[in-house]
């Protein structure tokens, strides 16, 4: 075995995930999201919204008023309300004495794949009903449609006073986000960081219709069907909200408080196509995951799981796969696996959800599926797949997440069993 | 409106700002910021939501009046007397 780049260096230059919280349509922790993965649950449902009408997308029930006062609820964004879930829920499972930590070092770090279009809508909605008199128009418009909006209000709730922004970077941005959680980790301009990715694009209508009249909205009369990644009859991506926040912590002080460690980051890349606005580029995708690889000593052989970020489109999964197999087209150990058939895109959140649910697989050494595959699309036939049903795989040891977006941005990130 | 339906209307609009408070026991002589966790944005939210219930243009030097319920319900009498 290949050493990793990381396991040289001192613990206070490595980076390990010691807390995760999360809602995603399917579980409102964990554990409950990987026995949805575990046992084919889907979080997609039929859905309504203005304009649009009826469509299917990826719901989330998490208690609102767990960890906010309804004040604060009605003052904020619903993104601002999934990233304050999920961090408080990461924080309670990192077993951190929040009492005691020193609220100038916590950083949070939040992928977006957008921010205020639901909020923008609706004030526009509101005011429709008053003749378009700006008059009517709210004073919390400025504050919820911030780009740092659900970052900060995660600050404001928990009283953290380090720094704290969001990361623009489409739907590579839950990787996005716990890249750049680690990186000012390593930077030391905080000792523990609050880093993932929110998505509360379910409540804009924009988002279902430019999918929509790109042919790339999907459809299906059960939802819990709708998402179907390599199936050769998808037909397009299911929008999905949720939100997935890490408690990263340099290993030293992880060790020194005993922390549960769920694995270690050794590797990531984030690189651009510069080819289209939205189609992908295999070959950039390829070099993203070489390069998150190189940086972590290892070679495609020694992954187990791969985390595909495939949507359900026709042209993004086939392009995936076929980057996929310009990475991994000699390695029998790796399996792939996609998330999104059982909750949809979500967005800014997919890629940090997307490893949660996969980091179990260190404990319980299984590679969860891949669902609604009912006949797999040739084009993206690969040795690996784990279709249907997941697989028992043993003890891995690697774990690489990959994580697109539009206008070219890919990110991946490897973490390794600790 | 009666005084008092007015009272009941300020009620309400403040239910829905400041939906955590118990307003059974709010005192109409005590500036609403002594009583209730009140911030400038929630009280441009009273202002707005006179606007938009009522069409109630509250000018801005005139904000001073809405401090209490008792001088909230007094500047918005001769302004509701006919709704």
């Amino acid at each position: 075995m290949i050493a990793t780049t990381t396991s040289r260096l001192p613990d206070s230059r490595r980076i390990v995930i010691t807390g995760v919280g999360l809602t995603a349509p399917n579980g409102n922790s964990l554990k409950e999201f990987r026995e949805s993965l575990l046992n084919g649950r889907s979080g997609v449902r039929d859905y309504e919204i203005r304009y649009v009408g009826k469509t299917v997308a990826g719901v989330c029930d998490f208690d609102t008023l767990r960890y906010q006062a309804r004040r604060e609820l009605r003052r904020g964004t619903r993104a601002g309300s999934v990233g304050i879930y999920s961090s408080h829920e990461a924080v309670r499972d990192a077993g951190l004495d929040w009492d005691h930590c020193d609220p100038s070092r916590v950083g949070v770090y939040i992928g977006v794949t957008e921010h205020g279009n639901v909020e923008t809508e609706h004030a526009i909605y509101e005011i429709k009903g008053y003749n378009y008199d700006t008059s009517f128009w709210s004073h919390h418009h400025n504050p919820r449609t911030v780009a740092n909006n659900p970052a900060g209000e995660v600050a404001l709730n928990m009283g953290i006073t380090g720094p704290h922004y969001t990361i623009g970077a489409a739907c590579a941005a839950g990787n996005a986000g716990l890249i750049q959680g680690a990186q000012m980790l390593l930077l030391n301009e905080c000792d523990v960081a609050l880093a993932g990715g929110v998505s509360e694009s379910i409540h804009t209508f924009g988002i279902f219709a430019s999918f929509k009249s790109q042919g790339a909205l999907a459809s299906h009369a059960d939802p819990a069907r709708a998402s179907r990644p390599f199936d050769i009859h998808r037909n397009g991506i299911v929008v999905a909200e949720g939100g997935c926040m890490f408690v990263l912590e340099r290993l030293d002080d992880a060790k020194r408080r005993h922390a549960n460690i769920y694995g270690e980051l050794v590797g990531h890349a984030i690189n651009t196509d510069a080819t289209d606005f939205v189609l992908p580029n295999p070959d950039r995708q390829a070099e993203c995951m070489g390069l998150a690889l190189k940086r972590a000593g290892l070679a495609p052989e020694q992954i187990d799981i791969v985390s595909t970020h495939a949507t359900g489109t026709s042209s993004g999964d086939t392009q995936e796969c076929q980057a996929l197999r310009q990475v991994f087209g000699t390695s029998s150990r790796t399996r792939f696996n996609n998330t999104k058939s059982f909750i949809g895109h979500s967005m800014g959140a997919a890629g940090a959800l997307e490893l949660a649910g996969n980091l179990v697989s260190f404990a319980d050494g299984v590679c969860h599926a891949t669902i609604n595959v009912d006949e797999l699309d040739p084009a993206c036939a690969m040795n690996g797949l784990v279709l249907n049903q997941p697989q028992e795989i043993g003890k891995p040891e690697y774990i690489l997440n990959n994580s697109f977006g539009m206008l070219g941005i890919n990110s991946v990130v490897i973490v390794k069993r600790f | 409106m009666t005084p008092s339906e007015i009272r009941a209307e300020v009620i309400d609009i403040l239910g829905d700002i400041a939906p955590d408070e118990d307003l059974s026991q709010l005192k109409d002589d005590l500036p609403f910021r002594e009583q209730l966790e009140l911030d400038s944005m929630d009280f441009l939210d009273i202002v707005m939501e006179l606007r938009k219930r009522h069409r109630i243009q509250v000018a801005e030097e005139d904000y001073g009046q809405l401090a209490s319920m008792d001088s909230t319900v007094k500047y918005l009498e001769p302004r509701m007397k006919d709704l």
